[in-house]
């Protein structure tokens, strides 16, 4: 066994995931970026993205989260997502409800502020559905 | 006098009575226990957020052009105070000890000279101060936790609270809770939310950690998307704490009154049955004291 990380994902709600891996792959707000170990410390933006958890090599898990923030030092990574869930349990008929929601959204939207909250929706939900797209493309 | 049927009616009215705060109470418990669980849950992401932030404000808080919430606005004429309390009453002091500590600080930043502005959290707090400072009411929020809190509640909360902030409506804003301390212990609390107080460094080491960090995207593009999250979080703790203590001072106020009933039954029940012994033996009495006239 290779050397591991203790990678931490945290929701508001609960303490999602706690253990150890070998590499993780994260969607930063400026590019992609994995953390293993010995990393420099480093703090990150996410953007709505999936999550990947790499064991031999090999992808383990895939977690999508709805954007937030990533901690990365030596021997840890923390993962502060709002909204995370494993990729397989995404439901297709959901996402297509928040896209046209969204949708929606941004065309109701009055105020500057309104539009900006629908364009943040709409790239969760996009995103989303772009991760779906990449489990099928992978079975 | 009651007569025996008088005191057989207050019986069974107490013993139902009994029976409602009874199930009162098991239902708080229940409550509780689902309470104080989520406040549990909901722990390690408020520490991990502290972390980054403390980290991310040691390196900038005190610099020129930090972000407003971190450093405030420069003057503290404006306060907004957000009372959260409860929908629902029969929690013995619960709502009423938040009131009055509402009631002390609003009072005191009036006699400053301050404005002061009020946001209500649960129809409690709201129908009792609104004698009061109904005229500093902004925004109300109700009908939270009927199916436990939850974070969307929160953030919705946090959201209003930024665009006041971002629009200058405010210059410091507190939120009155109740921690919840155990069962039958709550501590009315006041938190400020901005400007954010930053936590103190813990010791050298830390400082040294902290200033290793690299940031991506900057380190003010970070904190001025931590920060609202962080209002929402703070707010969320807040929410969580004070159901909890709701349901543990019900919990507490409904045991009570159980106890209290029985004891009320207790002494109804001698009392009719004393009633009714003097009835029988005056009756005797009659019947013999007939039977000798003859």
């Amino acid at each position: 066994m290779a050397e591991t990380v203790e990678f931490e994902l945290v929701s508001p709600a609960k303490l999602l995931m706690s253990e150890q891996v070998e590499m993780v792959v994260m969607p930063g707000t400026e590019g992609n970026f994995a953390s293993q170990p010995r990393h420099a410390p480093m703090i990150s933006t996410l953007r709505p993205g999936v999550i990947e958890v790499y064991a031999d090599n090999k992808v383990t898990e895939r977690i999508f989260v709805a954007g937030g923030f990533a901690e990365i030092n030596e021997e840890r990574c923390t993962v502060l997502a709002e909204e995370a869930m494993p990729v397989e349990q995404i439901d297709a008929a959901g996402v297509e409800a928040r896209l046209k929601a969204a949708q929606q959204a941004l065309d109701d939207a009055e105020t500057p502020d309104q539009a900006k909250a629908a364009e943040t929706a709409m790239a969760v939900a996009q995103a989303m559905q772009a991760a779906i797209g990449g489990a099928k493309a992978a079975h | 006098m009651p007569s025996l049927k008088d005191l057989r009616v207050r019986i069974n009215s107490v013993k139902s009575t009994r029976k409602i705060t009874s199930a009162m109470k098991m239902v708080a418990a229940s409550k509780l226990r689902r309470a104080q669980t989520a406040a549990e849950a909901a722990r390690p992401y408020a520490e991990r957020m502290e972390r980054i932030l403390g980290a991310l404000a040691g390196s900038l808080g005190s610099q020129e052009g930090a972000p407003r919430m971190l450093a405030g606005t420069g003057s503290d004429s404006v306060h907004l105070v957000i009372v959260a309390t409860s929908d629902r009453g029969l929690c013995g002091g619960f709502n009423a000890t938040i009131v009055r500590n509402s009631r002390q600080l609003v009072n005191g930043l009036l006699a400053e000279g301050k404005t002061v502005k009020l946001m209500l959290v649960g129809r409690k707090g709201r129908d009792q101060l609104r004698r009061d400072f109904g005229k500093l009411f902004g925004e109300t929020f109700e009908g939270l936790g009927r199916r436990g809190i939850e974070y969307a509640d929160a953030e919705a909360i946090a959201r209003k609270v930024t665009a006041m902030f971002e629009a200058g409506e405010f210059d410091v804003a507190t939120v009155i809770y109740n921690r919840f301390k155990s069962a039958i212990s709550q501590e009315v609390t006041r938190q400020q939310l901005i400007p954010f107080p930053v936590p103190p460094k813990k010791d050298e080491v830390a400082g040294e950690m902290q200033a290793q960090y690299e940031y991506e995207p900057s380190e003010e593009g970070i904190l001025n998307e931590l920060l609202p999250r962080n209002l929402a979080v703070q707010m969320y703790r807040a929410l969580l704490e004070n159901f909890a203590s709701e349901q543990g001072a019900r919990m507490t106020a409904m045991d009570n009154a159980t106890r209290n009933a029985g004891d009320m039954i207790n002494g109804l029940t001698i009392r009719y049955n004393r009633t009714r012994q003097a009835q029988i033996t005056k009756e005797l009495i009659e019947i013999i004291s007939g039977a000798e006239a003859l």
